[in-house]
């Protein structure tokens, strides 16, 4: 009987729990309620809340300008914890606080998670950095800042190859990660065109990634002049490191994972003199804009804003440009809101921190110059 | 005598039944209404899941009494198939409800092969052994399928473990297990009500299982390995019947879950040895053995970290100890003491009153 009256508790405390949840749904319509996801814990914690910040950054600089046509943001960000499920909850909880647009998901495979439910509301999604091609192919609604995978792995080799940097490149990248496969497939598909030939290809996953001697030795022995590294920083620091150490200096290249690198703790930076980089971002440029961010960025969050940091302050603005440009209100529905949108961003260039001039096509992929970084005297400076 | 004690059974059975029928009738209505929250409802189906995955596992560890680490690999067994199943018959089997059926089968028979196998030479060992080699096979299964590259094009299937690249599909071949990025586009089959059924379902074949002849010899064997073996009960046979049952009802559950996400991928969080884990702790927290406890246990367990989401970044830690304080309460020595005490001092008042 005790158990039977326990059963009855817990089913009443749950329904309790339901009709708790949903009190904040009906919305008003006089600020705009802008949702973000991304991992905030865990692993990858580090791009979650360097985008996490940088959003929060740009809204408060656009709510102190006056909002957007008139109106507030509102901003509320949930953690994903890198979990393509926990993604889609924390979206449906946005969607319960009763969100207007989307910032987010931060990585590639929530994204693509993430994208298939909003597709269904129509909701407008901008990802600051979540470059699969699976997060925009077959969605209308969703668009990118940052380049998807297959342009960076396409324009890393012709860049290569139209410079003549090298006639024989190995490839290290991670095999467990859909931003650096992503890249090296499309590099490798592309290096066929190129005037250089690839002579190794080693992956390592994230089980194993504190030691690259293996991969470099094999570099090494193939003759390789260049290694190609679409990785993220922290993995290319230890390889930096560990090629130094065996004596084998090839030229390094890599994709925008690899900005950064100078930050890294207890890393010798004169290893680094010479690694040329395609990144849309680097903390240390010259121009005005980008030197305003990062010492606000600096001053409010007490780190060097990275590239996503970046991607994740553009995705405000251009929200910011595309709806006004669609005269939208708060009190348009998702689905409108997300048809207005929509048009707006196919029409629109903005100019931001990882890019000028930037458009986006008919899939939702962005267009933007990309720029080659080269480290020299501890410093990214432009390729020109 | 005999027919009271079945009765008794009977009943407890279409209690636990009841509880998930009733639950589900709640939330039907509550949905109908609109009152229910966009997050409760995406999180219905892999509530559903859960549950199926916790009393299977309880099929294992508190009926068979053997602790097995590798649950999710079975689960990621069935995850993969069946979606690998559904992505590639999408266009030519349109009617949803029969693509899932087939997808189910196909799951859980794959997971149920595997989980045989695997049984076999697993099961002879016992204890923390046995522990440790379930986990195992679990993070083989997890990792051969984050090497696997699977295209379609009009040959036919292309296979490699290197990259996507060396399938060398033909013009318009299509990619469809994409290694470490897994299945991209699976349809979206399942829902809550299908869960439910699944749910009821697996309730039913394990709970008629462990009434059965074959389950109070499962049962025997877990009591003292040595007495059964010597009123003649088939070691070996009962074991992998049990494990294998297990492992094709965790696959079901793969079924399930893969069939509500857009893009599946196998990492250490949703079939490593971490879900893993996390079915084990539904399982110990309802109680080993206990089956109506561990469909209770899936169901809060799986709602804490969402319902905890005001929190934010506090939410995580929040939930360990949360979890830290229902394992005292339920499990520690003191705690047992102190609750009896509880309620022997309510039901006294009561009687005075």
């Amino acid at each position: 009987m005790k158990k039977k009256i326990m059963s009855l508790c817990l089913v009443l405390a749950m329904a309790a729990m339901t009709l708790a949840g949903c009190g904040g749904s009906s919305a008003g319509s006089d600020t705009f309620k802008i949702g973000g996801i991304g991992p905030t814990t865990g692993g990858a914690a580090v791009y979650g809340i360097a985008v996490r910040n940088a959003a929060e950054l740009a809204i408060k600089e656009v709510n102190a300008a006056g909002g957007i046509n008139g109106y507030q943001i509102e901003y509320k960000f949930e953690d994903d914890e890198l979990d393509n499920e926990k993604s889609v909850n924390a979206y449906n909880t946005l969607k319960d606080w009763g969100m207007n647009m989307l910032i987010g998901s931060v990585t590639s495979g929530c994204c693509t998670a993430v994208a298939a439910e909003s597709s269904n509301d129509n909701m407008f999604q901008l990802t600051p950095s979540g470059s699969s091609t699976d997060c925009t192919a077959n969605n209308d609604n969703v668009f990118q800042v940052c380049f998807s995978d297959p342009n960076q792995g396409i324009g890393a080799a012709q860049y290569i190859g139209s410079n003549n940097l090298a006639t024989k490149v190995a490839i290290i990248y991670d095999s467990s990660d859909v931003y650096s496969s992503g890249i090296y497939e499309k590099f490798v598909a592309e290096a066929a065109n190129q005037p250089f030939e690839v002579v190794s290809t080693e992956a390592f996953t994230a089980d194993s990634k504190t030691d690259f001697s293996v991969q470099l030795q094999k570099a090494s022995d193939a003759g390789a002049d260049l290694v190609f590294l679409p990785i993220y920083y922290t993995e290319a620091s230890l390889i930096l490191t560990q090629a130094n150490t065996m004596g084998y200096a090839p030229k390094f290249f890599g994709c925008d994972g690899l900005d950064g690198i100078l930050g890294v703790e207890n890393f010798d930076t004169s290893l680094a003199e010479g690694v040329m980089l395609l990144t849309p971002f680097a903390a240390d440029a010259e121009d005005a804009a980008t030197q305003k961010f990062v010492s606000d960025y600096k001053a409010a969050y007490g780190d060097i804003p990275n590239q996503f940091a970046a991607d994740a302050y553009d995705a405000i603005y251009i929200i910011k440009a595309a709806a006004e440009k669609a005269d939208a209100k708060p009190s348009d529905s998702v689905a409108d809101l997300g048809t207005k949108m929509e048009d707006a961003m196919r029409t629109i260039t903005v100019d931001g921190l990882t890019g000028a001039a930037m458009s986006w096509d008919a899939d939702g992929a962005v267009n933007k110059a990309p720029k080659a970084m080269q480290i020299i005297n501890g410093n990214y400076s432009l390729i020109q | 005598m005999k027919s009271l004690k079945n009765n008794k059974n009977l009943y407890n059975n279409l209690i636990t039944i009841g509880i998930v029928v009733v639950g589900y009738i709640l939330v039907t209505i509550l949905s109908a209404a609109g009152v229910l929250s966009n997050l409760l409802q995406g999180l219905l189906v892999p509530l559903c899941a859960y549950i199926i995955l916790a009393v299977s596992l309880n099929l294992t560890v508190g009926i068979l009494g053997e602790l097995s680490l590798g649950h999710a690999g079975f689960m990621c067994v069935g995850a993969f198939t069946s979606a690998f199943f559904s992505k590639c018959t999408q266009n030519t089997i349109t009617f949803a409800p029969l693509r899932f059926l087939i997808a189910l089968l196909i799951g859980a028979a794959c997971a149920g092969v595997i989980g045989f196998l695997i049984g076999m030479p697993v099961l002879r060992l016992k204890g923390d052994y046995l522990a440790i080699v379930t986990l195992a096979f679990g993070e083989i299964i997890k990792n051969i399928v984050n090497v696997l590259f699977i295209g379609k094009d009009a040959k036919g299937f292309h296979f490699s473990m290197k990259d996507s690249l060396s399938l060398n599909l033909e013009e318009g071949g299509d990619v469809i297990i994409n290694g470490a990025q897994g299945i991209t586009g699976t349809p979206k089959d399942s829902n809550f009500t299908v869960g439910v059924i699944l749910i009821i379902l697996t309730l039913l074949i394990v709970l008629n299982l462990i009434h059965s002849r074959d389950g109070r010899a499962i049962m025997s064997i877990r009591d003292n390995l040595i007495a059964a073996e010597s009123v003649g009960i088939h070691i070996t046979k009962y074991k992998l019947m049990a494990f294998t049952i297990s492992a094709a009802l965790a696959g079901t559950a793969g079924v399930l879950y893969s069939h509500n996400l857009n893009s599946l991928m196998a990492t250490p969080k949703n079939f490593g040895y971490n879900m893993s884990i996390m079915i084990l702790v539904f399982v110990v927290l309802g109680g080993i053995g206990n089956i109506r406890g561990s469909v209770i246990a899936a169901v809060v367990l799986t709602l804490l970290p969402e319902l905890l989401r005001g929190l934010n970044d506090y939410r995580m830690l929040i939930y360990s100890i949360v979890l830290i304080v229902m394992m005292l309460y339920n499990w520690a020595p003191n705690m047992i003491a102190f609750r009896k005490k509880l309620a022997n001092r309510f039901s006294r008042k009561k009687e005075v009153a």
